[in-house]
């Protein structure tokens, strides 16, 4: 469906959706309220309260305040307020956002948490680096991997050897 | 004397050969990091927090200050090469900076930031030396009510002073509330908001926290709207001053932490607004004005000398009061918490040989930036070159290394992403991250302060404000929430004026 396929009053009502997009932060602040509501109204304290304010206070003051901001926020946002995204000197915000860009790096990092175990962060590691920038636009298949493993293993030596912070060593590590 | 005796004690811990090259490799990652863009000292920081499993605490700070103000060192030379600031504080540099190494003066501009950066660093760690004791004696006797009260301020401040929007400030501030309340309650061991996992109840690691706002989500952030052409950096050659310029320089460098170092000292976002009062300051005595825009020195000496200095006054407040007034100190108070040390008043007498070598090592690592930057600054600039995609898988990199190093828990790293992907939105959507982050290191230490005030006081409201420290707070606490509405209130009032 093109553009011009779509009746002017749903265009106009996407438009202004991606115009309030900001909206959605409000959304989520109202739910994340609720549930830290939730949560704390349902902590059943009778035998652990000690002292005159007990576990229950401070979440229910928090959840309290994320209901009231999202509202405010959402008031805010209507009446033609909004976030600026941030800048900085890597950042080029005239283009459109890269949404594919970050799902893939987002997929990496998942794999890599998935892959620690059972291939041991020296192999994992090195998939995360490459893979990663890979999916930034790198594309030097003989430099790439090179850099990625030896990063990988220095590092996995580093900190498992000399800073004494356990990594898992994997098959390879086995080998070796 | 006493602080001086400590100092000299001070030295005997920074100057051991292993101290030393903490301060050292310290101060060469943070003029690499202040150099590079993408990566701030907050973020290099939270990467390294790790490193606080297997190092000892002295060690471990002794590194994060020589970060912290090298990438003051280091965030100069990307704003006068390139134009682009490569930290918040370094805005300012550029904007005489950059002309001047367009006309061909780089050389001094350098030099002009270097020195600056020494000077204003020298003096602001020796106000540092001879008011953080002082500081520490008066606030020694601080309890309960005293310590909720100061937690307040820095929630109402990094919410109120910082950023442009404070609604936006407080949807942050109670993000990091809720993150920080994920676990066992410290009280009564009640679970909160775990929905029964037992990966959750033992909490959110702040480390995690950190890495995944600070680091992940930036990258997440910049990977999205990655700037395809990369600008162009001036090539430069060895930094250094004719006598002309020292004549017209070595005033701002000593105005310049006047300026820095109480602004550094107090919640007001750090250097960015003493640079900038230095900037208009110097601009107001020069007696070249026809060159400001085009390259006027003392625009950097001065701005450059005050954003070191404020990095001094911001560690009086975090050692002193455990009140962190940057995102820097914020992170360094994360650090202190992963060695289950209390900074605060107590410090000082608990932990001489750490703070006091904490001190030391800072004129130290002085002394090494200098060295390092005045012949170096050539060799430096060509980390600008350094490909995106490299830096940016570097990053994500050592922030998995670093959630992993927490617990050993694969599903850290999904956590890590998740919260990665919550700084992502905050980006897109103009939350400051500073407040989440403050909001997760502060807030459960201050529900048990308010807790414990109230249990000695028996339920009585009154007692969170039956010390005079504390109704002082809570007096600075009203003028921040009503310095805006009265400016407006004023404004409406003279505009009426005005009309009849």
């Amino acid at each position: 469906m093109t553009a011009t396929d779509v009746p002017p009053a749903e265009r106009g009502r996407r438009a202004w959706l991606r115009e309030h997009s900001e909206l959605g932060v409000c959304v989520l602040l109202l739910l994340l309220g609720a549930l830290v509501l939730t949560d704390a109204l349902t902590m059943d304290v009778e035998i652990t309260q000690r002292g005159p304010i007990g576990p229950k206070t401070v979440p229910v003051a928090v959840g309290t305040g994320l209901l009231v901001v999202a509202l405010l926020l959402a008031i805010d946002v209507l009446r033609g307020g909004r976030g600026e995204a941030e800048g900085g000197e890597d950042i080029d915000l005239s283009e459109p956002a890269d949404w594919r860009t970050v799902l893939l790096l987002a997929g990496v990092f998942l794999a890599t948490a998935v892959l620690i175990e059972p291939l041991g962060f020296p192999i994992a590691g090195a998939l995360l680096f490459w893979g990663s920038a890979y999916a930034l636009g790198s594309r030097h298949p003989d430099r790439d991997p090179l850099i990625a493993a030896v990063l990988s293993v220095l590092t996995y030596v580093v900190f498992n050897n000399l800073l004494g912070v356990p990594l898992p060593g994997g098959p390879l590590m086995g080998v070796l | 004397m006493n602080a001086f005796n400590s100092l000299i004690d001070g030295f005997g811990t920074a100057l051991t050969p292993l101290n030393l090259l903490w301060a050292a490799v310290g101060v060469l990652l943070g003029t690499a990091i202040g150099v590079l863009p993408g990566i701030g000292p907050a973020m290099a920081v939270a990467l390294l927090l790790p490193v606080t499993y297997g190092l000892e605490p002295t060690g471990a700070f002794i590194m994060f200050a020589g970060i912290y103000y090298g990438a003051m060192f280091g965030g100069s030379t990307t704003s006068i090469l390139l134009n682009t600031p490569g930290e918040s504080a370094a805005v300012v540099a550029a904007m005489e900076g950059h002309p001047m190494a367009r006309a061909g003066r780089g050389a001094q501009a350098l030099a002009a930031a270097a020195i600056g950066h020494f000077a204003g660093g020298m003096i602001g760690t020796l106000l540092l030396v001879a008011l953080a004791p002082t500081v520490a004696d008066l606030a020694v006797g601080i309890g309960a009510p005293d310590y909720f009260a100061i937690m307040v301020l820095a929630f109402v401040a990094v919410t109120s002073v910082l950023g442009s929007s404070r609604i936006r400030g407080l949807a942050s501030l109670l993000i990091g509330l809720t993150i920080g309340l994920v676990g066992l309650d410290q009280m009564t061991g009640q679970q909160r908001l775990t929905f029964g996992s037992l990966q959750l109840a033992d909490g959110i690691d702040v480390v995690i926290v950190a890495v995944g706002l600070f680091a992940i989500g930036e990258a997440l952030w910049v990977a999205a709207h990655l700037r395809r052409t990369g600008a162009e950096a001036i090539p430069v050659g060895r930094p250094w001053l004719g006598r002309n310029d020292v004549r017209r320089t070595w005033k701002s460098w000593l105005r310049g932490p006047l300026i820095g170092f109480p602004f550094g000292a107090i919640p007001a976002g750090g250097a960015e607004i003493p640079t900038f009062l230095s900037y208009v300051t110097e601009k107001r005595l020069s007696k070249h004005k026809e060159e400001w825009g085009k390259g006027a020195i003392e625009g950097v000496a001065g701005p450059e000398s005050a954003a070191s200095a404020s990095a001094a006054g911001t560690l009086v407040s975090m050692l002193t009061l455990g009140l962190p007034t940057t995102a820097v100190a914020a992170v360094m108070l994360a650090a202190f918490q992963q060695y289950g040390i209390q900074p605060g008043p107590l410090l000082f007498e608990r932990e001489p040989d750490l703070v006091w070598g904490l001190i030391a090592s800072l004129f130290v690592g002085m002394v090494l930036l200098l060295a390092l930057n005045l012949p170096l600054a050539p060799l430096w600039a060509k980390l600008l070159r350094v490909p995106r995609p490299y830096l940016y898988a570097g990053i994500l990199f050592f922030a998995a290394v670093g959630a992993y190093a927490v617990g050993g828990e694969p599903a850290d790293l999904v956590i890590l992403l998740v919260i990665g992907l919550i700084g992502f939105g905050m980006r897109r959507y103009g939350l400051p991250v500073l407040p989440a982050v403050i909001g997760v290191i502060l807030g459960p230490n201050a529900e048990q302060q308010l807790r414990r005030a109230l249990q000695i006081s028996d339920g009585g409201v009154g007692g969170l404000v039956d010390t005079p420290f504390s109704v002082t707070v809570y007096g600075l606490i009203v003028v921040i929430v009503a310095w805006p509405l009265l400016t407006k209130a004023l404004a409406r009032a003279r505009r009426r004026d005005g009309g009849a």
